[in-house]
């Protein structure tokens, strides 16, 4: 079946979809809401390549993602680091310098949820959703794209500019922190 | 010669310590074991940092809940929880009727 495209119904379809998806990757209402009427400006200006191999959503969602995308390298580049360069220190505290063990304080400790599956309270997923946005942009960034987005490696590393070596050392930092913040706050 | 039998036990130990005793490592090789591939060696390795480690047999399960949280959060209550309000989309598709006017 070949997709069309209705413009009229865009706001009213697509809309809310958008902006949810936008605000759960860069955590800012305003700059999200820029980011929704953006793409459908930039969306009116393709439709003419629009070819109906996608849904109309999966088009408008993967014009949403570039322009999320410039975001995140904008993020990265300018004084954002300074969050980076806490976060890293903080990643200190956590191993031993010498041994690479774990510090007395920061030791894994059991949560309750491990073993049963889902239900999980309001209370932790609001305190998942804290700690998630006390990550650094770049982090937070190669973490949803490898885990929501289930994007490949080489797409991340191209497109956010960052080395596959350093891409495995953000994958383990970002959830190594996610993991102590949610046991600091839980615990 | 038993020297040099010697000096290779206590490399080997002295191997086998690093991996025992390295949680960073070994958290890195479980988060890259989980999403990418890693070598026979440091699968090896991993099997056996996490037999003598409780901590990071907690990290393992811990990381794969975590993946299953994070996911299930943005794609369902995250999207439920955001809305636009009304004057913000009414605007929105009255710009977009502009725009395909001009044409």
């Amino acid at each position: 079946m070949q997709h069309q495209l209705n413009p009229h119904q865009w706001v009213a379809a697509h809309a809310d979809y958008l902006y949810g998806f936008a605000i759960t990757r860069i955590n800012d209402d305003e700059l999200a809401r820029d980011l929704v009427q953006d793409t459908f400006l930039a969306a009116l200006q393709k439709t003419a390549g629009f070819q109906g191999k996608s849904s109309e959503r999966t088009w408008l969602t993967a014009i949403l993602k570039n322009k999320i995308i410039d975001v995140y390298r904008k993020k990265s580049s300018g004084l954002q680091n300074i969050t980076e360069k806490e976060a890293d220190d903080e990643q200190n505290d956590f191993f031993n310098a010498d041994d690479g063990h774990w510090t007395k304080s920061s030791g894994p400790k059991e949560f309750g949820i491990e073993d049963s599956d889902k239900l999980v309270s309001k209370e932790f997923e609001q305190i998942m959703k804290r700690c998630l946005q006390k990550l650094p942009a770049l982090w937070m960034s190669v973490f949803t794209m490898k885990h929501i987005d289930e994007e490949p490696t080489e797409t991340i590393c191209t497109e956010l500019k960052v080395s596959q070596a350093n891409f495995w050392v953000i994958i383990h930092r970002a959830k190594v922190n996610l993991r102590a913040c949610l046991q600091r706050n839980w615990i | 010669m038993p020297a040099t039998k010697l000096d290779l036990n206590i490399k080997t130990m002295s191997y086998l310590k690093k991996v025992i005793y390295n949680c960073k490592q070994a958290t890195f090789l479980i988060e890259k074991k989980s999403i990418g591939k890693i070598t026979l060696r440091e699968s090896f390795e991993l099997r056996v940092h996490l037999f003598g480690c409780s901590f990071c047999r907690i990290y393992k399960k811990q990381s794969r809940v975590i993946n299953q949280m994070v996911q299930e959060l943005f794609r369902s209550s995250m999207h439920r929880d955001y809305k636009l309000d009304e004057n913000f989309k009414n605007e929105l598709q009255g710009r977009i009727e502009e725009e395909l006017n001009k044409n």
